[in-house]
């Protein structure tokens, strides 16, 4: 079942003549793990705001659960729907004390008090950042504080969680939590996770790869067939996971091992093999 | 270096006068403000004193932490006291060239020094036992009734709280642009005023250009967050006037009334 369907989608800034998004077409399948790819100027960022409202198409729609982004009425119902989490965590943390913070949304939804509490500490339990409810953010890593916005966004129950680049500012190790906490989302809760990322080993770990180019689609497939077309990839100016760039060289050197392989794991079980 | 201010922030802990009505504590916080102005003498200092180390005690936020408060207002307060003390007029007690000391002068000075360190004592307990969006949903229901004459009184809070959100994010970033600019060469902290005030715009334009963004941003993820204004709001926290906060107002409003009580023991001094 589709839970986010753009179709014809045109967009542009108002102070801007390029258009950003040009008859652009997608469709989220319910429960699905995707990941956007794509230069910066690719559209990701505004497709990512135009999925909740925040920007309103200039041609074409976007429904969320069958529910059009124009219409006015649905807007608090479509934006409870489909989350959306930023890059910067700083800069979406609006109270001082954690729990605070998460209650935002669910208070803004007028959900009665006790029910936030409960919302509250499950979406706290969600991402692991429990025992830290009562704690300010700014003593917090980048990682935890990028957990807690996450925290907020689940806190509303949606059925959509978009994320913007939420790793680009992290160190390794917060990167692994927040990767961690997307896949637990997506795998535990059935959430559908949307994530957008310049990181290639993240990529690797979605159901689904879109590339972006220049507001269109490029590619659409599984991990697999997209990391795959290595030139195309290279050719645009992307990467590949460093999995697969090493299992390509080898299998372009004559090794007898596939030409992309994703994960570590699989890699030493073949490069074993040959040996 | 500018970590060091801690106005306006929390201290977190689990006593009794953290969990008191922020309405409380806030009416209570203004009874303070004005009984200062009103001691006349010292004893009246002595018992507030008093009242301070208790409340410190029962709201377990140690001394040390609160005396921090007052380094950043350490100018002010020797301006202050300096002024006071050589522009009271009195009998003289020590004068040299237009510099004069008066007995008069004295006592005022030590009476403003006192002020202020109990006003800021006494209302960063405020800041220290309330959590900031606590304080500002207090804030939100004293204000409410004047939302019939124009008062935004939603706004208003959530615009406190944000501010007080952001103020240790600002800060460190102010720390981390004094940085960078150091790093480039500039002088911060050499040459007189004038030159002083002048390096401080390569600090204040980045420093408004970020804010300016952060804004934008802010904005954009409250949206996202189903952020509407301040109609059918709940609240996480519902406010709750409780026995605790009876019992409370009858303690403060008697050590409000004993220190000014004291006033009548003028005489002796």
């Amino acid at each position: 079942m589709e839970i986010i369907k753009a179709e014809n989608l045109t967009f542009r800034y108002e102070d801007s003549a390029k258009k950003v998004l040009e008859q652009f077409h997608l469709t989220i399948e319910k429960g699905s793990f995707t990941a956007l790819l794509g230069h910066n100027g690719s559209g990701k960022s505004s497709l990512a705001k135009l999925f909740n409202g925040i920007l309103l198409p200039e041609g074409g729609s976007v429904y969320v659960s069958g529910m059009d982004t124009k219409n006015e009425e649905l807007l608090l119902e479509i934006r409870k729907n489909c989350g959306l989490v930023f890059q910067n965590p700083d800069n979406q943390l609006v109270a001082s004390i954690i729990e605070d913070d998460v209650a935002f949304a669910p208070e803004n939804l007028g959900v009665p008090s006790g029910e936030i509490r409960e919302r509250v500490d499950d979406a706290l339990k969600c991402v692991g950042m429990y025992e830290y409810r009562l704690r300010s953010p700014h003593h917090l890593s980048g990682g935890q504080k990028q957990r807690v916005a996450i925290a907020g966004i689940v806190a509303m129950r949606p059925s959509v969680i978009v994320l913007d680049e939420p790793t680009a500012m992290l160190d390794p190790k917060g990167r692994k939590e927040v990767v961690e906490t997307i896949l637990r989302l997506n795998r535990d809760y059935g959430i559908t996770a949307i994530l957008i990322t310049h990181n290639m080993e993240e990529a690797a770990l979605a159901d689904r790869v879109v590339v972006m180019e220049k507001g269109k689609i490029l590619l659409d497939g599984t991990p697999k067939e997209i990391f795959s077309q290595y030139e195309m990839l290279k050719q645009t100016g992307l990467d590949v996971p460093q999995i697969t760039e090493l299992s390509y060289k080898l299998h372009q050197a004559g090794f007898p091992v596939e030409s992309c392989i994703l994960s570590a794991d699989e890699l030493v079980e073949q490069i074993l093999r040959v040996l | 270096m500018l970590k060091d201010i801690t106005i306006g922030q929390y201290y977190p802990s689990e006593s009794v006068v953290h969990k008191l009505d922020p309405r409380l504590k806030i009416v209570l916080s203004f009874i303070y403000i004005v009984a200062i102005f009103f001691i006349k003498n010292f004893w009246g200092f002595l018992v507030l004193g008093g009242l301070t180390i208790a409340l410190s005690y029962a709201a377990k936020v140690p001394m040390k932490f609160l005396l921090k408060g007052l380094k950043p207002l350490l100018i002010l307060m020797t301006i202050t006291a300096l002024l006071n003390l050589f522009m009271t007029d009195g009998e003289i007690l020590w004068k040299w060239g237009v510099l004069r000391v008066t007995k008069e002068g004295i006592v005022m000075s030590a009476f403003m020094l006192l002020r202020i360190v109990f006003l800021v004592l006494g209302t960063s307990f405020l800041t220290y036992t309330t959590t900031p969006i606590t304080l500002t949903s207090g804030m939100e229901s004293l204000l409410k009734p004047f939302s019939k004459i124009g008062v935004p009184a939603h706004e208003i809070a959530m615009m406190m709280s944000i501010a007080l959100r952001f103020i240790p994010t600002l800060i460190e970033e102010t720390d981390k642009i004094m940085a960078a600019q150091k790093a480039r060469g500039a002088a911060l902290s050499e040459g007189n005023i004038l030159k002083r005030a002048k390096a401080l715009v390569p600090i204040l334009i980045p420093l408004f250009v970020s804010a300016f963004r952060r804004a934008d941003e802010l904005a954009v993820a409250m949206e996202s967050r189903c952020y509407h204004g301040g109609n059918d709001r709940t609240k996480l926290k519902e406010l709750k006037y409780q026995k605790k906060d009876t019992i409370a107002l009858i303690l403060f409003v008697g050590a409000i009334a004993v220190i000014l009580l004291c006033n009548l023991l003028g005489a002796a001094l």
